[in-house]
């Protein structure tokens, strides 16, 4: 009966799984491998056979340049700040959240207004709010708090630069977090609480005994994802810096759109996207590795 | 014990509302800004709600570039996506949840690849696919790429809810000699209602604001979707901040009303997913 079934099952398996992994073989895989080919010459878009095999040229020049030595550094510190921010933030707000109180549907739905908000429209927003000249934000720090005298120029200095788009990520991000956060905090039986507080576990001994082990599952998820989303950062940067001033700005993948779609150098672009991807592969993997369940759960 | 649980609804109450304030305050200057006459543009201290204010933003932003172009092309652009979306991931999920056949397990990874890397690093492969397959400058060319850039996640999310599914009534309709097709259609997919909803949003969202891409495809003014619309229209009137956030509030609305219809289901829907502790 069992062999009989698995045998039947094969023709629904192709015909439930060809359209998916058409798709995914043109338009994922297929360029997946090519961009790796593209990387190794010095690409002719117009005529790719006239490109030149260059070896590991492309990917040399860029590990020497500075320019994109500037860009992984403005990468990190975008990924590492969003990420412990929005996670933190997320889990907190997640956490009162979770209790019975008044008007919690519409907590909740404002938090992720922000969310559903556009990249394009949020991006343009901070810019709006970041303007040098007469910005909400100056006109904040100037005239109510008066923790500066004059204007900052926040768009044309490359370290000030990366306060709105590290911002406006966080800002549009929490949302998200305490989403996913409420998801698994709603996971865990009310029972096992209750019992903890029976038992005269005070409300952070009950966070950090019963609810933050129980959530291992939740943070390893959200560590994953919310990295692996900071190190593909691009349209912040794009709309909010462009990469200014004197390309100190860049994100890895605003460079990597620089260098194909502006300077048409298609085999240093898909160089630097494969070095990001290397990247993101070994962290992901380190990451999962660190934070396996422990043997015996 | 009493009066401590009080005092942290009280803390629990000002902390949320520091939030809240937090996250209106933007929203709240793009929504005011897109009422101000230009002249009020840059006016400080800002007005919380602008005398005289205005319409013209809107009828401006509308009629000039092609804008109620853009938002059909959009909508012709999410809409078809989101559709496919959800009948490709699905149907992969339920072979992967409930069918048996030979290299499941590797197959499953392959497919998993797909959430992790970056759409952004496959711009360039798939620009020079889109010219092959003629899709360049061509809404199919988003819609396809959009389409496989979320099948990969949305099917693993989807498993997760399908293997949830309880295998009591699928097993009483094999008996009556249901094939997997009627057991996907009639069994499965109603009993995953909140699920379907998460995907539904995650790719109505994902097509409705995606710009990289787009950016790339599309060439010609004709095919230009919302966010390289309203992209373009704030690098060719630099200060015309009104006209941009009238723009982007007519943007904001198709994805307003998904997110209202399906939002009840969101927590629910996400918890079957398979993503918790």
């Amino acid at each position: 009966m069992q062999a009989t079934k698995s045998r039947n099952q094969i023709i629904p398996a192709i015909i439930f799984l060809l359209p998916g992994f058409a798709l995914f073989f043109v338009f994922f895989l297929g360029p997946l491998l090519y961009s790796l080919r593209i990387s190794f010459f010095n690409w002719n878009f117009a005529h790719p056979d006239r490109s030149v095999f260059v070896g590991l040229q492309n990917y040399i020049t860029q590990l020497k340049n500075p320019i994109f030595h500037r860009a992984v550094i403005n990468t990190a510190v975008y990924t590492a700040i969003t990420v412990v921010v929005k996670m933190v933030l997320g889990f907190l707000v997640a956490v009162l959240l979770n209790q019975k109180i008044k008007a919690r549907s519409f907590f909740r739905v404002t938090y992720y207004l922000p969310v559903i908000t556009s990249w394009v429209i949020v991006s343009l927003l901070f810019t709006y709010m970041f303007s040098g000249q007469d910005g909400l934000v100056n006109y904040f720090l100037k005239d109510v708090l008066h923790v500066i005298d004059k204007d900052i120029m926040w768009l044309a200095d490359p370290i000030l630069a990366l306060v709105p788009v590290i911002l406006v990520d966080i800002w549009k991000g929490v949302g998200w977090t305490v989403v996913i956060f409420l998801a698994g905090l709603q996971s865990i039986p009310v029972e096992l609480i209750e019992a903890a507080a029976v038992d005269g576990a005070n409300r952070w001994e009950r966070l950090v005994k019963i609810i933050l082990p129980m959530m291992r599952g939740t943070l390893v998820f959200l560590l994953v994802v919310l990295v692996l989303g900071g190190l593909n950062a691009y349209v912040p940067f794009q709309l909010i810096t462009h990469g200014n001033p004197m390309d100190e700005t860049h994100s890895i993948l605003t460079l990597m759109y620089r260098a194909t779609f502006q300077r048409l150098d298609f085999g240093s672009g898909a160089a630097i996207s494969y070095l990001l991807t290397l990247f993101v592969f070994l962290l992901s993997f380190v990451q999962l590795k660190l934070l396996r369940k422990p043997a015996g759960e | 014990m009493k009066r401590s649980k009080s005092l942290f609804k009280f803390v629990t109450y000002i902390c949320l509302t520091i939030g809240i304030v937090i996250v209106a305050i933007p929203l709240w200057y793009m929504i005011s800004t897109a009422f101000k006459p230009q002249t009020m543009v840059f006016e400080l201290p800002p007005a919380i709600w602008p005398n005289p204010s205005t319409l013209l933003n809107f009828t401006k932003a509308l009629t000039t570039d092609h804008f109620g172009l853009y938002f059909w092309n959009s909508l012709k652009v999410a809409i078809t996506a989101t559709s496919l979306t959800v009948l490709v991931s699905s149907m992969m999920a339920f072979a992967f949840a409930r069918l048996n056949f030979k290299f499941k397990e590797p197959l499953f990874y392959i497919m998993l690849l797909g959430m992790m890397v970056p759409p952004v690093m496959l711009i360039i492969p798939q620009f020079v696919v889109s010219h092959w397959l003629n899709l360049y400058n061509n809404l199919w060319g988003l819609i396809l790429v959009y389409v496989t850039m979320n099948i990969s996640m949305q099917t693993f999310l989807l498993r997760g809810v399908f293997e949830n599914v309880p295998r009591d009534l699928e097993e009483a309709a094999m008996i009556d000699g249901g094939s997997p097709w009627t057991i996907f259609i009639k069994i499965i997919l109603p009993l995953s209602g909140p699920g379907l909803a998460v995907v539904v949003i995650n790719s109505f969202l994902y097509s409705w604001e995606e710009y990289s891409w787009a950016n790339v495809n599309i060439g010609d003014t004709m095919n230009r979707t919302l966010p390289i619309g309203i992209a373009l229209f704030q690098t060719e009137h630099l200060t015309e901040w009104g006209q941009v956030f009238a723009a982007s509030l007519v943007a904001l609305i198709p994805v307003v009303i998904i997110f209202i219809v399906f939002q009840r289901y969101f927590v629910q829907g996400i918890s079957t997913t398979g993503i918790k502790g």
